[in-house]
């Protein structure tokens, strides 16, 4: 069992610092200008900070402890090529989801 | 007229939120059911989706917290987790930073990865947006993303383990997150910044605290402006 105050204090010490890395920026710079090679970097912040997020867990899961799961990774890949294809988020996860519930159901 | 294209603004903001409601519902309700298989109440779980607003991290805590792990390594390591927030408010920096200090504030609590994925691709498809748009774009994906979130999060602590482990809830993470990389890949540079990131990340996987991560985004970003460049200087 988990002591009641290590819950509070990762509540409050996650929050303060979830908080103060979402407002660092937004709220210290604010509309003072940015030179151009700093905003050329924070144009690939998205895509480049999803994609290094999810390539670990594509290639191994926590489901399977760590294994490359064939399953997972093809739907993985039809999310990927789905989205890029149609530029569409929803049809995107969709096939993802399609591939991954059929293939729990119906693999051995 | 300004009432009207904010308005405008905010629902074309929670039309695109609603479809994340696949994503955000089973993700609450899962980190619930962890929550509350940790031996956490109701309270307890719905103050920590609160207050931190940040699954990937709520989960890491958790799993720590529930391993026995010191307090620093609990801390710290959903803290590293959570890094990329910084470059998400840097990255909204130049779109958001002229708004006023609550509303600066407000929009910093509410940056989740679903939200700031959203809006960016919104700001760089529509450059010529207000100010004002640009916010009420932003509240409108809030709403579907964040209030759900709450409540799922209380839903998961009441239903308990009830969902099939055959819906692969395991895995609506990673597919969410894929499916908003696909439509950002617009041009070669953002190809090449994903590519670099992969690269990085896996290279460098072993590194403690989830560094990997911060060491992809890093060669991502740097690939990514670089690659953007040398395309400048080709077609000048």
């Amino acid at each position: 069992m988990i002591p009641e105050w290590k819950i509070w204090l990762t509540i409050i010490g996650l929050g303060a610092a979830s908080f103060g890395l979402r407002f660092v920026f937004l709220g210290l710079i604010g509309d003072r200008a940015m030179p151009e090679w700093v905003l050329r970097h924070l144009r690939y912040t998205a895509v480049a900070v999803l994609p290094a997020l999810i390539a670990p867990l594509v290639l191994w899961p926590s489901a399977t402890g760590g294994t490359f799961d064939p399953l997972r990774f093809t739907a993985a890949m039809a999310t990927l090529v789905v989205g890029y294809k149609t530029r569409n988020v929803v049809a995107s996860i969709l096939a993802g989801a399609a591939i991954l519930i059929s293939g729990n159901y119906l693999l051995p | 007229m300004v009432a009207t294209s904010t308005k405008s603004s905010f629902w074309r903001g929670f039309r695109t939120g609603v479809p994340f409601l696949m994503v955000i519902i089973p993700f609450g309700l899962l980190f619930g059911i962890v929550a509350t298989d940790a031996g956490m109440s109701s309270f307890e779980a719905l103050a920590f989706s609160v207050v931190v607003i940040a699954g990937a991290a709520q989960f890491t805590a958790v799993q720590l917290l529930q391993d026995q792990a010191p307090m620093v390594v609990v801390l710290a390591s959903a803290i590293a987790v959570n890094l990329r927030m910084a470059m998400y408010s840097a990255s909204m920096t130049p779109h958001l930073g002229r708004l006023p200090l609550w509303k600066r504030a407000m929009t910093a609590y509410f940056l989740v990865d679903q939200v700031y994925a959203s809006a960016i691709l919104e700001y760089e498809e529509r450059p010529q947006l207000t100010l004002a748009e640009k916010f009420a774009f932003f509240m409108g994906v809030v709403t579907p993303i964040c209030l759900p979130w709450y409540v799922a999060t209380v839903a998961g602590t009441i239903v308990g383990n009830a969902i099939p482990p055959e819906l692969g809830l395991d895995f609506a993470v990673p597919i969410t997150f894929l499916a908003m990389i696909g439509p950002m890949l617009r041009t070669r540079a953002h190809v090449w910044a994903a590519i670099a990131a992969v690269a990085g990340a896996l290279a460098f996987v072993w590194l403690p605290f989830n560094l990997g991560l911060m060491v992809g985004a890093i060669a991502g970003m740097i690939t990514g402006a670089y690659a953007e460049t040398r395309a400048e200087e080709a077609k000048a």
